[in-house]
């Protein structure tokens, strides 16, 4: 009597199920997923019912083929499961071990099927790792496919958060630049600067660069670049804070502006206001000592 | 349509672009305008191209290049209403239309004008110095 591993592995499972399934949850507990307290014992239990009716389901219709329809379920769930994981800030070792932990209980029970029949063992041994791996590495490459869309998904909004416009009197705009300018970020503010100079009707924008951390020449060709986009829409820019160490690394490195600078943004925004024809007044003399 | 209209307006000619521009019609327009300075003696020139959705680099010259020839001819010309992608790729291209006056849109394009006409009114000796609007 001589059967393959597929088979010999779905009758292990199917008459040995509740072993298996309590092996499966005791080593789960062991290797210490539940003490981080991300996750509850009684979610833990759920989970792994549910991958293992699936699991013996697909085993049942396509065999050791991870590829086909039946195992569409079981692969499903093992993904949602690994997604939430990542989410929770689980660890790569915890996630893979989810899977990998089936593993013992699903040997010690085919020893218990097989007894002496060595042939039987070997096959159904071998058949295990392979289909258990397989799934092993679905459930990474769920777990590193979430982890990459949760960071890129970071990055969009670093770029969105730091490229406000704001609008400091009629026709006078600032954009307080932070961090450092490449061609994507570049991109970006040209575009929601020029958005808010038609919405806005601007005559006047003011960059404000005290939150960039270095000048070199590519960032002041940026700086350049989104200066004469502006030009062309009509508006006038000032660049305002400029550092004194990046001052002195501009001129060194021999990069100029050639736009209108000033130190602070409200030296720039006085600058601004003048050339609007507006003017900033006190009501009335600050009496000595009182402020209102 | 094989020409684009040029309106006269006081000392100001005026040129709206409403089609999508292509070489012959740029060519066509500069040789117009040109000629149409010269006829009406106009001081300013108003390119309002709020509807043009596309340049290349083609178009982009074209416009250094009328407005270097009205300057010539001792015309100034403003750009109104520039879209702003548009702008971002002129400077792409690395045409930053230097030298020609830029503005948001037709009216401020008109007051730019407007002061420098008045400017050469009061150059030319009209001794009104108190009503300058």
């Amino acid at each position: 009597m001589t059967m393959d591993g597929a088979e010999v592995l779905l009758r292990t499972v199917t008459e040995d199920a509740t072993a298996i399934l309590d092996e499966w949850i005791a080593a789960l507990r062991q290797s210490g997923t539940l003490q981080s307290g991300r996750i509850r014992e009684a979610e833990l239990r759920t989970q792994a019912e549910a991958v293992f009716t699936q699991f013996r389901e697909a085993l049942s219709s396509d065999g050791l083929d991870t590829t086909a329809k039946g195992f569409a379920p079981v692969l499903d769930t093992l993904g949602d499961a690994s997604r939430s994981r990542a989410l929770q800030g689980f660890t790569p070792t915890d996630t893979a071990n989810f899977v990998l932990a089936l593993k013992e209980p699903i040997f010690a029970a085919l020893r218990r099927t097989c007894g002496l029949d060595a042939s039987g063992l070997a096959a159904g041994v071998s058949a295990t790792g392979a289909v258990l791996d397989r799934l092993s590495l679905h459930t990474m490459e769920v777990y590193m496919a979430s982890r990459e869309a949760v960071i890129g998904r970071q990055g969009q909004e670093i770029t969105e958060l730091s490229t406000p416009v704001v609008r400091l009197w009629d026709g006078i705009l600032a954009l307080p630049l932070i961090g450092t300018l490449d061609s994507a970020r570049t991109g970006v503010v040209m575009e929601t600067l020029l958005q808010a100079i038609v919405e806005e009707e601007a005559e006047i924008a003011i960059i404000d660069i005290t939150g960039v951390p270095t000048v070199d020449t590519l960032v002041a060709q940026h700086l350049l670049k989104t200066v004469a986009a502006a030009r062309l829409m009509g508006a006038d820019c000032i660049v305002s804070g400029i550092r004194p160490q990046i001052a002195q690394t501009m001129v060194h490195l021999g990069v100029e502006l050639n736009v209108v600078s000033k130190a602070t943004m409200a030296d720039a925004f006085a600058v601004a206001l003048r050339r609007t024809g507006r003017k900033v007044v006190r009501r009335q003399a600050a009496p000595d000592g009182e402020r209102r | 349509m094989d020409r684009i209209p040029i309106l006269k307006l006081g000392g100001v000619l005026i040129v709206t672009i409403q089609v999508d521009m292509h070489d012959r019609l740029a060519l066509a327009l500069e040789e117009d305008l040109t000629a149409m300075v010269v006829r009406t003696g106009a001081r300013g020139v108003l390119l309002e191209i709020s509807a043009l959705e596309i340049v290349d680099s083609f178009i982009g010259r074209m416009l250094v290049s009328i407005a270097a020839v009205s300057r010539v001819l001792d015309a100034e010309t403003v750009v109104a209403g520039m879209r702003p992608a548009v702008a971002i790729t002129l400077v792409e291209l690395g045409l930053e239309l230097t030298g020609i006056r830029t503005a948001l849109n037709v009216e401020r394009g008109m007051a730019i004008l407007q002061a420098r006409l008045s400017e050469d009114d009061e150059d030319h000796g009209s001794a009104r110095d108190d009503d300058e609007d």
